[in-house]
């Protein structure tokens, strides 16, 4: 029996068993993230560590009498161990919802229904993997990061809700070096990324890197700081979407005065018509139900042609302000964040993207992006790997890295030249405690006057 | 009311790590397990009512292998027998496959044979607090947050982290060590139209140490929250921090992620081996720069010590088994030492440290700072206060951002004060500043005594391929720099 299908046994026999612990009145939520993965980190082309992590993480969500309990817990994978340490626990939150003050926000737990979504592909041995990856980068200086296999996200509760969500997939998260003609270090960026593994395209991606690490061997242009034309290509932009999930498009965290898009929410600003963002579940990057099981609409618009039509709002936020929910997930910390978004392709043909930009900068990513005050939306981060200073439109050779202090309001605002027809996925790379699910489907930027400050 | 303490005792099957060493040892050139087991409690309070009740167990066990020198690893959270000696035969597998690809062949002295034990220095634990009083001080604390109707959401949030490491291995190792853990958030947001300031206790989970609930005495808590209030209610009413160059004087609360950015990563020897640069970066020191390079001013004086009481990431061994002892890292401003685990100094043979650390079991451990602490020196605050013509004072980190390379930095403070000709004057809001990091520490210009030292941490660097997240601590006095370029928001 596979891992997948393993888990998926357990998970249901322990559940039936621990909702039929439940007394009077309580709800109960029970999650599952699991995955059984192999981890190879990679440096000058030969392997630094192996790693792989058999993992199911089960969190117990006991709601009583207006108090609610969270519960996070390793499994052992056997029935009978699992179910004597899950009841304990359900045992400690019983106690804790007797003891607890009560919390005027909790959402009653209701039936949302079932759901099953399996994306199988075939397991990378492996050997395949090493020898697929090493066979083909020995010659150049590669640095990179591959996970692969199964992981799992399953939600049940007591009202009946089924949620299940299982993937067989791995990624190549890699970076190739270079010393140019000055003698500095220079570095391109790529992931690869299915769920079954294709030579000819992991190859075709490698050249792509290799073509362009070509263009990083040239003199380094040192820029002083001020504002220069960019064109931000996906990668780039994944990153600034990120920011919106660091409370920006978050109700609560907009009620909480610590949200970088309250005066789009206040409509003192307004974003261009050239850009619109949405959650956008039909990717198949993530499951569309939430850790509550709460099903998110396939699609949702945040930002439509530079205009605010929806924070993320959970219910729990929904219970508080009184705002309709919108399937949103709640993080631990108490914030909505962006789980499937998708930043809506422009007029812009990628293949022109040099051309427009003319004489500036490109850059093909961000790295280290923080809020610099939230109030104005402002931004600070660097720029990294691929960047290069373009002058009449032909790259000229790439730049020492710089530092950029800009506002939201400003890059996907007034100062939004244009937007590519080309979207591309970003799948997530992030394997913090666990793997992660989920990406982007993002185009690339055009914009103007884009402020470096160091 | 149900006498329910902090204490939580799970029903988990016994875990007897010498037992199960033995079902494996015979697999591999070396064998060791490290077991984790950590019981995490997130108790959280916002305007006087519970807001989120989180607790999180994680147990697990690494089974690491030496294979013709090279070393695998496979972690699993099944302690079964046949869970541990699947994950072995794992682990021995992508060793043998991986071998042939290794980037350097390493030897049991990366492994050397290590016994002891280690606890945190803890007064009170956690079965000695009850759950319901321990929730009042946190509602009380929102309460005494909100110093005025101006103040429009009050958090509180603790967080204890009760960890149990054993490490054993085939070549005798037998480690234990136990640690109490307590990270702390008490916020206050004054809001007024729609413009809105944050103030909090030392910075968002800047509060984190080893140490039990005496952490929280209500009293001095409250005091303490009441203060936070006032602070806020300052930060709505004041100007944004002016766009000037001047002296900087920073409080330890930012003296914290201004070591840990800045002197910390770049220091890592991993980073410097290339390990790191496909995920958070190189460094810009070199291994030649080892006993040259004048990273700062003669004031500087950084260690490495995990063995600070009560500081966030003391220990008595890391994770090879190497014994953790304090070493200069930057003596009188000329670097010394690097953050090197065994493994990495064998690879660059250069000195390092025990800092061979990882997040979890199902992680392997990889170089990172522990404690990375400014030595004090011989200005009291005031002096500094006075020798400044033209400054400003900042406290409490809230925004961080580098390069890859470690070089170009710029941080964000929640509350910032004037100096003007040796006083302390205005309040400011949002104030940031930005710098290079060797010239940033070449223009320190002061650094303040014992008595005024600091000690915080952070629960959460990153880094890693698959990712980690670690705790670090840092202790320092505030520190004076000359000639900073300083900026508020807007």
């Amino acid at each position: 029996m596979s891992f997948t299908e393993n888990s998926k046994k357990q998970f249901q026999k322990l559940t039936e068993a621990l909702f039929a612990e439940l007394k009077g009145s309580e709800e109960l939520n029970i999650s599952l993230s699991a995955e059984d993965s192999e981890f190879v980190r990679f440096n000058g082309s030969k392997v630094r560590q192996n790693t792989a992590v058999e993992q199911r993480n089960l969190t117990l969500t006991l709601q009583n009498d207006q108090r609610k309990v969270n519960i996070e817990t390793t499994l052992q994978g056997d029935f009978e161990s699992d179910y004597k340490l899950c009841k304990s626990l359900l045992l400690r939150a019983r106690e804790e919802t007797k003891t607890l003050p009560p919390d005027p926000f909790v959402v009653a737990m209701a039936n949302n229904g079932q759901s099953e979504n399996d994306y199988q592909g075939e397991r990378l041995t492996f050997d395949k993997a090493l020898n697929n990856i090493l066979s083909q980068t020995g010659s150049a200086d590669f640095a990179g990061f591959l996970a692969n296999g199964p992981m799992i996200r399953a939600t049940r509760n007591s009202k009946g809700q089924d949620h299940w969500f299982s993937t067989q997939s791995f990624f190549v998260d890699y970076s190739l070096y270079t010393v140019n003609v000055d003698g500095e270090n220079k570095a391109v960026k790529s992931v690869y990324s299915e769920n079954t593994w294709n030579e000819e395209r992991f190859s075709n991606k490698l050249q792509t890197s290799l073509n362009q690490l070509s263009l990083m061997k040239r003199k380094s242009q040192s820029l002083k700081p001020g504002g220069y034309k960019v064109y931000m290509a996906p990668g780039a932009t994944s990153e600034l979407m990120g920011m919106f999930s660091w409370n920006a498009l978050s109700y609560s965290a907009m009620k909480r005065g610590q949200s970088a898009m309250a005066k789009l929410y206040n409509k003192e600003k307004t974003l261009s018509p050239l850009f619109s963002l949405k959650e956008n579940f039909a990717l198949g990057l993530a499951p569309q139900f939430n850790s509550l099981g709460e099903v998110a609409p396939t699609e949702l618009s945040l930002i439509e042609n530079g205009v605010l039509k929806n924070m993320l709002v959970s219910t729990r936020a929904e219970k508080e302000y009184g705002v309709k929910a919108n399937g949103s997930d709640i993080s631990s910390w108490g914030h909505e964040f962006l789980r499937s978004p998708e930043v809506m392709g422009g007029k812009m043909p990628e293949k022109d993207a040099l051309a427009h930009l003319g004489t500036g900068l490109f850059l093909s990513n961000l790295h280290y992006l923080n809020w610099s005050d939230i109030p104005t939306g402002r931004i600070t981060g660097m720029t990294r790997y691929a960047c290069f200073w373009v002058e009449k439109g032909e790259i000229v050779g790439p730049i020492k890295d710089l530092r950029f202090d800009e506002t939201l309001y400003n890059c996907l605002g007034s100062k939004l030249e244009a937007v590519t027809v080309e979207q591309h996925i970003d799948p997530t790379v992030e394997t913090y405690i666990a793997r992660q699910l989920g990406g982007k489907k993002v185009p690339g930027l055009l914009v103007n006057d884009f402020q470096f400050t160091l | 009311m149900l006498q329910t303490s902090l204490s939580i005792s799970p029903e988990r099957n016994a875990f007897d790590i010498h037992k199960s060493l033995n079902l494996v040892k015979a697999e591999a050139d070396w064998v060791g397990l490290r077991y984790v087991s950590e019981t995490q409690h997130a108790r959280r309070f916002r305007n006087e009512h519970s807001d989120g009740h989180n607790i999180s167990l994680d147990c697990g066990v690494m089974v690491e292998v030496m294979v013709d020198g090279h070393f695998g690893f496979a972690g699993t959270s099944d302690l079964s027998n046949s869970g541990i000696q699947r994950a072995a035969a794992r682990a021995v597998s992508m060793a043998k496959t991986a071998g042939r690809f290794k980037v350097y062949n390493f030897t049991e002295s990366q492994r050397p044979k290590a016994v002891g034990e280690y606890r945190s220095p803890v007064y009170k634990d956690l079965s000695s607090e009850l759950l319901s009083d321990f929730s009042e001080t946190l509602k009380l604390a929102t309460q005494a947050l909100k110093v005025s109707d101006v103040i429009a959401v009050t958090e509180a949030e603790v967080t204890f982290i009760d960890t149990h490491l054993q490490y054993a291995s085939s070549n005798g190792s037998d480690v234990d060590q136990k640690f109490l853990m307590a990270v702390s958030h008490f916020a206050a947001t004054a809001k007024v139209g729609n413009e809105t300031q944050t103030r909090s206790d030392n910075g968002p989970r800047g509060r984190c140490l080893q140490i039990g609930v005496e952490a929280f005495d209500r009293r001095e808590l409250l005091e303490r929250c009441r203060v936070i209030g006032d602070e806020a209610l300052q930060l709505i009413k004041a100007p944004n921090c002016p766009t000037d160059t001047m002296d900087l004087l920073i409080d330890p609360d930012q003296m914290l992620i201004q070591i840990h950015e800045s002197i910390g990563h770049p220091l890592e020897y991993d980073r410097i081996l290339g390990d790191e640069r496909n995920f958070a970066g190189w460094s810009f020191v070199k291994p030649q720069d080892f006993g040259k390079l004048q990273y700062g001013s003669k004031l500087m004086n950084i260690s490495f010590d995990p063995t600070v009481p009560g500081e966030f990431a003391s220990y008595a061994f890391d994770d090879c088994g190497n014994p953790a002892k304090k070493e200069m890292l930057i003596k009188e401003g000329v670097l010394q030492r690097g953050l090197g685990s065994l493994e990495s100094q064998a690879r660059l043979g250069l000195p390092g440290v025990a800092n061979f650390r990882s997040s979890s079991w199902n992680r392997a451990p990889i170089d990172r700072m522990a404690n990375i602490n400014m030595e004090p020196g011989t200005s009291s605050v005031n002096s500094m206060i006075e020798g400044v013509e033209k400054g400003i004072y900042m406290k409490s980190n809230i925004s961080w951002s580098i390069d890859d390379y470690r070089n170009k930095f710029q941080f964000g403070c929640e509350y910032g004060q004037l100096i003007e000709d040796g006083k302390l004057t205005k309040v400011v809001k949002s104030p940031n500043y930005r710098g290079v990091t060797v010239p940033f520490w070449n223009s320190l210009k002061a650094v303040g005594k014992a008595e005024d030292v600091g000690i915080f941490g952070s629960p959460f660097c990153g880094k890693g391929e698959p990712s980690q997240i670690i705790r670090v601590g840092h202790a320092s006095p505030p520190c004076l720099f000359s000639n900073i370029e300083v900026f508020g928001g807007g």
